[in-house]
């Protein structure tokens, strides 16, 4: 956790909506700016274009080197000419969520509910936002790039709920959706945990009552804590067994700590380094407030709550036809919740797949290497296209 | 297509609506869906399987006849078929409800207990039979309700079921000349096929 400096946040390209999205809680959040990245052609028809739904911390650099870290786009293995969601056939949209922080509007943007102080932030001030807000400005971006009809929307965890949103809320706006490694709705287990993560960043004397950015500083040890145990909930014990084991390394005293040639902390395990370094890494291109902000989001995710506690007439009558994925491992969204979801749309008579892919990878398996992952997304795709007589 | 499937094909108009369960690798409802337009959708519980008929375009959902019936609607589908598995499921005849509660028809496969080899096997040698068709030990065996086409038909009659067609067909699918006579098909028949509605 030595570099606290946040990477600073350049113009991303984006489309701006003046009159703004009205949002769940009541409140009109105006003007939006919803950052994004396309990739391949749109057809003539317009329909072949598919809008990938990012992860909590993810953004819309799915298939290219991001513009502040230098790394690989986050599924570049998945989206790119020739993969199975190939560019040469679709056309992808990856937008930012509302409420993050890659260029879309978000608790680190100004301030304009007509109480701000000049240069002010939203900060905690930002309204609540849900999933569906998300979905709801993803909606107007879709719209304002002239697509009336998608041809599929595909993401995984939180990127899966905004999926599911997006096929109750939009019905007759895809033909077909792929919710992955997520659940209908967010469990207690998973409301702890973001609980856990908000009060790490919350307790950081840095946060500031969430106006940190007046001081130039960045709760980066609350979040830094945060992102550690969040990490630990993407893996499973066999793949941190696999990875890391015992084995340890060498302190940065050498082994020595301060006390002399023993210490409690001088070697730590590797395990802890590599969580460590998630942490650091993503204190810098990560806000604090979004985080917040997104996760209790996540938390009152609850597709049934929304229809009388019943999640069969969510789908009533839907001609959307699904793929549901999950991952044995992944214990953060596992493959009791999405059966629960394939068994809900079976009783809606939904057209629907239901994969679980065997990995020992955790809930990160959708990001990793999974051949048959990667065959399920490709022809899932191809066999739409197939039913909907496109070439 | 095994020959039994294309006698099932055979059954089921195009365009209707077909759920498959135990669709393996998805070779009857591909047929039905490329071929003859039917909205064809599988369960099936091997997980390889089942990711290589979604590889295909194919709607398959992991599952079970047992287990995963019971959450699809009333007349969903026009037929629902049940191939060679009849004798393993937990509980046959709550599978055959809820078939003909899911579907207008049901079809059904399994293979003939009462055929003469296993009758003679069991009589001359006093040892659970094993056949081409009956080919696992008495102690692996998945199939832990085997039954003959008479008892099949017995209970057809209890719960009020029609039977519309039904073949007796030997173990590579090829039709069976004994359609006059029921007794004669438990005798000779290998493997039965069955096409049945609510009455």
């Amino acid at each position: 956790m030595n570099s606290t400096t946040p990477l600073t946040v350049g113009d991303h390209p984006h489309a701006s909506f003046p009159e703004g999205v009205e949002l769940d809680c009541g409140v009109t959040l105006a003007p939006v700016d919803i950052a994004y990245c396309t990739y391949g052609q749109l057809s003539a028809n317009k329909d072949n274009a598919i809008l990938i739904c990012h992860a909590f911390t993810g953004d819309q650099y799915v298939a290219e080197a991001h513009p502040l870290t230098g790394k690989p786009g986050w599924w570049e293995r998945m989206v790119g000419p020739g993969k199975p969601i190939d560019t040469n056939r679709f056309f992808v949209i990856c937008s930012n969520v509302l409420g993050g922080c890659m260029g879309s509007t978000g608790p680190r943007s100004p301030r304009t509910d007509g109480q701000e102080a000049p240069g002010e932030l939203w900060g905690t001030a930002f309204p609540p936002i849900t999933i569906r807000d998300m979905v709801r400005a993803q909606h107007k971006l879709v719209h304002s790039l002239g697509i009336e009809r998608l041809f599929a929307v595909v993401g995984g965890s939180m990127g899966g709920m905004q999926v599911l949103e997006w096929a109750v809320t939009y019905p007759q706006m895809m033909l077909a959706v792929m919710p992955i490694a997520t659940a209908p709705f967010h469990s207690a287990q998973n409301i702890a945990f973001n609980e856990v993560g908000r009060q790490a960043i919350i307790a950081d004397p840095d946060w500031r009552g969430g106006r940190y950015w007046e001081a130039g500083v960045v709760p980066a040890r609350g979040l830094a804590v945060a992102r550690m145990m969040a990490h630990i909930t993407y893996l499973s014990e066999e793949a941190l067994t696999r990875k890391f084991g015992r084995r340890m390394r060498r302190g940065p005293a050498g082994g020595q700590g301060p006390e002399g040639p023993v210490s409690t902390f001088g070697d730590i395990f590797e395990v802890e380094s590599y969580l460590r370094y998630q942490g650091s890494s993503f204190v810098r291109r990560f806000d604090a407030n979004s985080y917040l902000s997104i996760t209790r989001a996540m938390d009152w995710f609850d597709i049934a709550a929304d229809h009388d506690g019943d999640l069969t007439p969510a789908f009533a009558g839907t001609a959307v036809r699904f793929c549901v994925v999950s991952f044995s491992s992944d214990w953060l969204f596992p493959t009791s919740a999405a059966r629960t979801l394939a068994r809900a749309l079976n009783r809606a008579a939904a057209n629907v797949s239901f994969v679980e892919i065997e990995t020992d990878k955790g809930h990160d398996a959708f990001l990793l290497e999974e051949p048959d992952f990667d065959r399920t997304v490709r022809g899932f795709l191809c066999g739409v296209a197939e039913h909907a007589g496109l070439s | 297509m095994r020959l039994d499937q294309r006698l099932i094909a055979d059954m089921i108009e195009p365009k209707t609506r077909v759920l498959d369960i135990g669709s393996g690798d998805g070779t009857l409802i591909g047929h039905l869906y490329r071929e003859r337009g039917c909205d064809a959708r599988g369960i099936e519980l091997n997980m390889e399987l089942v990711t290589r008929s979604v590889a295909h375009g194919l709607p398959v959902v992991h599952g079970d006849a047992d287990h995963d019936l019971a959450y699809y609607p009333d007349h969903s589908f026009d037929y629902v078929v049940l191939q060679r598995t009849l004798q393993a499921v937990e509980r046959p005849r709550e599978v055959l409800r809820q078939m003909l509660r899911i579907g207008r028809y049901a079809i059904v496969s399994f293979p003939n207990f009462g055929h003469w080899q296993l009758r003679l096997r069991l009589l001359l040698g006093g040892r659970m039979p094993m056949t081409a068709v009956w080919h696992t030990p008495w102690y692996e065996t998945p199939n832990i309700h085997p039954c003959t086409i008479r008892d099949f038909l017995e209970l057809c009659r209890q719960d009020g079921y029609i039977v519309e067609k039904w073949l007796a067909v030997d173990e590579d699918g090829e039709r069976a000349p004994w359609r006059r006579s029921i007794r004669l098909a438990n005798l000779f028949g290998e493997q039965a096929l069955f096409l049945l509605r609510r009455r």
